[in-house]
């Protein structure tokens, strides 16, 4: 398999410094308190915040702060073959988990003692790519719900095949098997709240493939505030507090 | 912008799945010439002052490759959907194409089409893939020709005469390629030939001027049509064909086997008809005959009482070429080494009975060879027309297995006494032979640098010299031994020991060098020093892929081809006398009984005190009067090295024999004055001890670091059944050989001894060798550990060490090893299985290709070197078939056929119906007894038995232009001087 040809294109037609194209909705759901949809390429991930709200389960109770439940789901229909997916398997806790942590660091928990904020992903679409894409979409879906946060975590992946450190790898280019670096950055402290890869690289190739990535989550940073300030700008027209 | 590409794909499980995938279409790939304003000028590929631009299509990037290798053929687009296209259907194609992209004289610009916002299309409703893809071609070449307008033509390059139509219709200028060449390039007519043949028929026939015959459709059919590709699958699945790779007979391209695990065994297909279009290498699909049909190779010596040269050639150009066999069915003599390859074993394992026979039924993948075969054209017959314009010749490869192809030249009468590369397009079912282009011309045949340039043609080695990057990569001359360098982690200073190196005469590529000295405890400290070529050879640089690609110093009789440059071959890592030198050391203390107490392995810097000969070595080591330090630890180790030998012999390991030789050469002619027998000397062998320990050493200590992924070297126990031919011929003469362990097949090989014939054990020795199976590179995590064994060393776990300037094996261990020490990381690809395993493979190709060609040299100086005498020597009976023996010329290391009763063609003039009769008489002159290796003649006057001595007259017999043959006669064992006959 060619993953980059020697012109420097990808199987998709990307080079392999390009994140494939970017779109979000806001506020998709009208149950929730915050909800967002985000989208990397084919990868597509719904995401929806209840709270905060009082915590269910008393003991679980934190005095100092709040306490953040995520749960990671893949619908049947995201992948080619229509599975039943729960959100009990081994791949969907951990990765329950791996969001939690990043949100965990990302929202002021301190702010909000004794509540809990319920984070529901849902994946559409997969297309390589997805706990980033739910960790983008969690934070949107967060900030939509007016949960204070230290700064967006935006994430990306990147990989290296053939020689090449390939950012933002989709299903064909994660399944050839060579090491995929996911990572979630808060932009402006330029603080890591994510770091995974599974294989093995060596450091000084492993340093670039890490500063692309990071190079990834700045772009994809800079489109979520962007797009958060259009959505917040629309709110704020709507209740007529600023005019066109 | 974007588009999602959709389709429906089948799993293997059956299943049915919709795939979706992203394709990005751009607007930043550019044109490639410096003719448009908007390219980038990074991107300029392509020459301005072309006369025109070709785009070519699929069909002529899969098919005449070697037309647009050719030099006068510059400026092309390449489409990436062509590449696409390529890749899929042809990997080595692929490659061949993309090195002619990389080439910056040939200005093939690769346009990548289908990401190119203006030029990507979507296939339309009922348009099959090959149409969509034509028509994504001439959609590219339409944008060149609309962008290009009235500065310079764009020219479509395609056979399809389909696809020539619509573009025509589309505006675009379309042309084959047999049409390119002559109506656009008079300028290099020698392209014509190097059209590929077969597609030419799809060119239109208005467009051919009488040079190439149309073939008429009316041609008889020759052979069965294959089956389609989903019959034989489906065939493979209900158990009524068996696939496998063919293997041909080394002299006969129509007879062969196919291994195939369905049916246990190997499969026989005998004959034209049965073999059906398949050739060497080929991975086929096999329907097996009824039993009653079954049958076993033939138990004669092939070419006797065939009409070779003679009147095939007329019966031929009338289109009766059914009879043709040809030349091709002729034993040759040739020389004999180590293990034959396995198809020849399968083969004297199961001569005398009946075997499962098959037909091919079809081929599912081919194996010709892209770059081309070595041969020269079959001579014209006497009374032949003479040859003009362009004329269908036969062409015969040198290697015997593959069948005459036919190809048009119009250089017939010039090529008649050279050798050629040409390569095959196609096998219609309506064409006896293959058909084929001519390639290019290497020289007059029989020249001995033509001959040597065949023999690495043949065994696919790369001859041309390093690139600039490579060299690069080399550290300037002089080069000497820096502070900077004793200071490396790990290095340790050795200068202060008495290192010596001992080499074949001659050697200028010293990697090992030896020490031994007596320590304070009463032990000694014994050090092996290799040439530290990983300290120059960083992983990944140019010369690191090139030397990973070559894998091997190749050598042939009168000439080195090299792995890595010359000045680190014999200056920079040779170890050279009174020269210092970095090294990569094991030194071990063992005690007086040469038993191992500690290993310590080290970088270091030695100053190696002499650089000797095996000879000088030897006579220090005779030399009682010689007292001083290398000569007293050359003792000391010869003393270690013979009680080590014989621990080694305790433990099973066999001492095998090659029938090796070695040539004198002429300084000034390179021409061959002198042939012998190779002799070993107690140098070689404590040299050769010390290089195994230091191996086994290595080898342990790397698979204990990393066990799934260190580069090891086993030697496979050969099956019982591979054992068969020698045990025969054995039991023929009261022999019983012990093959059930490789102790007990040595205890049996010391004991096979005749005392009449001195020579005897030597020879059980090399027709046993000839039955195991070759010694080969692996990867330890892809066998179990009790599979690392090396049998013919009897030792547990092996690898190579201690050649690194010669073997990349041995680069990739010093790499593990000094990972292991914790010196230096290891590269990428050394770090799993899969790189591993892809390594190995091609070390284990490279090597045996190496060997080969070493092989084929020697023969090939072996024929030059009779070619003006004729010499009468002591021969051995090898094997015994009805018509002939195989003898075997210890001398000259030659083994070949001889025949009992006169050959056919000896007397030329004979029609086919006198040598009819005389395989009438050589039928019955001659009685077989396989049982008993013996044939007899009929009068019971002559009797030859497996292991006879006898006697042979060995000449070259000349042909027409300049071939020659090397032939053994068998003589009367009087005739033989006392000086020839043979002494152990």
């Amino acid at each position: 398999m060619e993953y980059v040809t020697p012109e420097g294109l990808r199987i998709d037609g990307r080079r392999p410094k390009e994140l494939r194209r970017l779109d979000c909705s806001l506020d998709v759901l009208q149950s929730a308190d915050g909800s967002a949809v985000f989208q990397m390429g084919n990868t597509k991930v719904l995401a929806a915040v209840f709270g905060p709200h009082e915590v269910e389960v008393r003991n679980q109770m934190k005095e100092d702060k709040a306490i953040i439940k995520c749960e990671y789901a893949m619908a049947a229909f995201s992948t080619g073959e229509r599975r039943k997916r729960g959100k009990s398997d081994r791949r969907s806790q951990e990765l329950s988990l791996v969001i939690k942590a990043a949100l965990e660091q990302t929202v002021m928990v301190e702010l909000l003692p004794r509540t809990q904020i319920d984070v529901y992903v849902q994946v559409l679409q997969a297309d390589g790519g997805t706990r980033v894409a739910a960790i983008n979409a969690a934070v949107l879906a967060l900030a939509s719900a007016g949960v204070p946060l230290r700064d967006l975590a935006a994430g990306c992946a990147a990989g290296y095949l053939e020689g090449h450190s390939l950012l933002d790898l989709n299903f064909q280019e994660d399944s050839a098997g060579g090491p995929d670096c996911s990572i979630a950055l808060h932009p402006n402290s330029d603080r890591l709240v994510l770091l995974q890869m599974d294989s093995r690289l060596p450091m000084d190739t492993f340093e670039a493939v890490l500063n692309l990535a990071q190079d990834g989550c700045r772009a994809v940073a800079s489109f979520m505030r962007q797009r958060l300030l259009e959505h917040t700008r629309k709110l704020a027209m709507a209740r007529g507090a600023v005019r066109a | 912008m974007h588009h999602n590409n959709q389709f429906v794909k089948k799993t293997k499980k059956g299943q049915i799945r919709k795939v979706v995938r992203e394709h990005y279409l751009r607007d930043d790939i550019w044109s490639g010439t410096p003719l448009d304003e908007e390219c980038e000028a990074s991107a300029h590929k392509l020459s301005a002052s072309a006369s025109h631009y070709l785009v070519i299509d699929t069909n002529i990037a899969l098919h005449q490759l070697d037309f647009l290798e050719h030099p006068a053929i510059t400026d092309v687009v390449v489409c990436s959907v062509v590449l696409e296209e390529v890749r899929h259907k042809n990997s080595a194609a692929y490659q061949r194409l993309r090195a002619l992209c990389a080439s910056d004289a040939k200005r093939f610009y690769v346009f990548a089409n289908e990401h190119h916002r203006e030029t990507f299309i979507k296939s339309e409703a009922g348009e099959s893939p090959n149409d969509r893809n034509d028509r994504a071609i001439r959609v590219a070449t339409k944008w060149y020709a609309d962008r290009l307008a009235g500065r310079m033509e764009v020219i479509l390059l395609t056979n399809d005469s389909g696809s020539r139509r619509l573009a025509e219709e589309e505006g675009v200028r379309a042309i084959g390629a047999a049409s390119y060449v002559r109506l656009l390039r008079p300028d290099a007519t020698e392209l014509l030939d190097m059209v590929a043949a077969g597609t030419v028929v799809e060119e239109d026939p208005e467009e051919e001027d009488g040079g190439a015959p149309v073939r008429s459709a009316k041609r008889k059919r020759i052979y069965e049509e294959h089956k389609t590709f989903s019959e034989v699958q489906a065939g493979i699945r209900e158990g009524r064909f068996h696939q496998g790779a063919l293997r041909v007979n080394r002299y006969n391209p129509y007879e062969g086997y196919v291994g195939s695990d369905s049916v246990g065994q190997d499969i026989l297909l005998a004959g034209r008809s049965h073999m059906n279009r398949a050739m060497d290498g080929d991975i086929v699909a096999v329907e097996l005959l009824p039993e009653s049909e079954w049958r076993g190779p033939s138990s004669k010596l092939p070419g006797q009482g065939k009409a070779t040269g003679g009147g095939s050639d007329a019966a031929e150009e009338e289109g009766n070429e059914e009879e043709d066999v040809g030349a091709g069915a002729e034993p040759e003599v040739f020389q004999v080494g180590p293990p034959d390859d396995p198809s020849v074993l399968a083969q004297r394992a199961g001569e005398e009975a009946k075997q499962p026979t098959g037909r091919v039924v079809g081929i599912i993948s081919r194996n010709w060879r892209s770059r081309g075969y070595c041969g020269s054209l079959k001579p014209p017959s006497a009374h032949a027309r003479p040859l003009h314009g362009a004329s269908n010749v036969l062409f015969l490869p040198v290697e015997r297995r593959y069948p005459a192809i036919r190809i048009q030249t119009r250089q017939a009468d010039s090529l008649m006494d050279k050798r050629l590369v040409v390569a095959i397009d196609s096998w219609p079912s309506d064409s006896t032979h293959p058909l084929g282009h001519y390639v290019r011309t290497l020289g007059t045949i029989g020249d001995k640098d033509t001959e040597t340039e065949v023999v690495l043609i043949e065994n696919d080695i790369n001859t041309s010299p390093f690139t600039p990057a490579v060299h690069e990569c080399v550290p300037t001359l002089p080069w000497r031994v820096t502070e900077d360098h004793l200071a490396q982690p790990g290095r340790t200073d050795l200068r202060h020991l008495p290192v010596c190196s001992v080499d074949p005469p001659g050697c200028k590529d010293i990697d090992d060098a030896l020490h031994v000295r007596p320590l304070p405890n009463g032990n000694y400290e014994l050090g092996v020093h290799i040439a530290d070529v990983t300290n120059f050879l960083r992983p990944g640089s140019a010369m690191d892929v090139e030397a990973a690609a070559r894998a091997t110093t190749t050598y042939l009789v009168q000439r080195r081809i090299d792995m890595l440059p010359k000045p680190l071959t014999e200056d920079i890592c040779s170890l050279r006398g009174g020269e210092e030198r970095l090294t990569f050391s094991v030194l071990w203390e063992v005690n007086d009984n040469a038993e191992i107490q500690s290993t310590k392995f080290t970088k270091g810097v030695i100053k190696s005190r002499a650089a000797l000969q095996y000879a000088e070595a030897q006579s220090r080591i005779d030399d009682p009067r010689l007292q001083d330090e290398i000569t007293l630890s050359l003792r000391t180790m010869n003393k270690l090295a013979k009680i080590l030998r014989r621990r080694r012999a305790e433990r099973g390991a066999l001492q095998l024999a090659s029938p090796e030789v070695k040539f004198t050469i002429d300084t000034e002619t390179h021409d061959p004055l002198d042939v012998g027998m190779y002799q070993v000397q107690e140098a070689n062998q404590m040299v050769e001890e010390m290089m195994l320990l230091a191996n086994v050493s290595v080898a342990e200590a790397i698979a204990h670091h990393f066990p799934s992924c260190s580069l090891l070297r086993r030697h496979p126990v050969p099956a019982p059944r591979q054992f068969e031919p020698i045990l025969q011929a054995a039991a023929a003469v009261g022999l019983t050989l012990d093959v059930s362990t490789s102790k007990s097949l040595a205890e049996s090989l010391d004991a096979a001894v005749r005392p009449e014939d001195p020579y005897f054990n030597k020879l059980v020795r090399i027709l046993s060798t000839r039955c195991m199976t070759q010694a080969l590179y692996f990867c330890s995590g892809d066998h179990a550990p009790h599979e690392f064994l090396h049998y013919g060393l009897a030792s547990p776990i092996y690898t190579h060490f201690t050649s690194p300037i010669r073997r990349y094996a041995d680069v990739m261990v010093h790499r593990l090893l000094a990972a292991v020490l914790q010196l230096e990381s290891l590269p990428e690809t050394a770090r799993d299985r899969e790189g591993l395993r892809a390594g190995a493979d091609n070390l284990n190709k490279r090597h045996r290709n190496a060997q080969l060609a070493g092989r084929a040299s020697v023969e090939l100086h072996t024929l030059i070197f009779f070619k003006d005498r004729t010499v009468h020597a002591d021969a051995r009976v090898t094997k015994v078939k009805a018509n002939g023996l195989i003898v075997f010329v210890p001398k000259y290391g030659i083994e070949g056929p001889v025949y009992l009763t006169p050959r056919a063609d000896g007397n030329s003039n004979s029609g086919p119906s006198s040598s009819s009769n005389n395989k009438a008489v050589a039928e019955s002159a001659f009685v077989l007894d396989e049982k008993k290796q013996t044939v007899v003649s009929r009068d019971g006057s002559v009797r030859y038995r497996v292991f006879d001595p006898c006697a042979v007259r060995i000449h070259v017999e000349e042909g027409y232009g300049h071939r020659r043959q090397l032939v053994l006669e068998l003589i009367s064992r009087e005739q033989l001087q006392e000086a020839e006959q043979m002494v152990a």
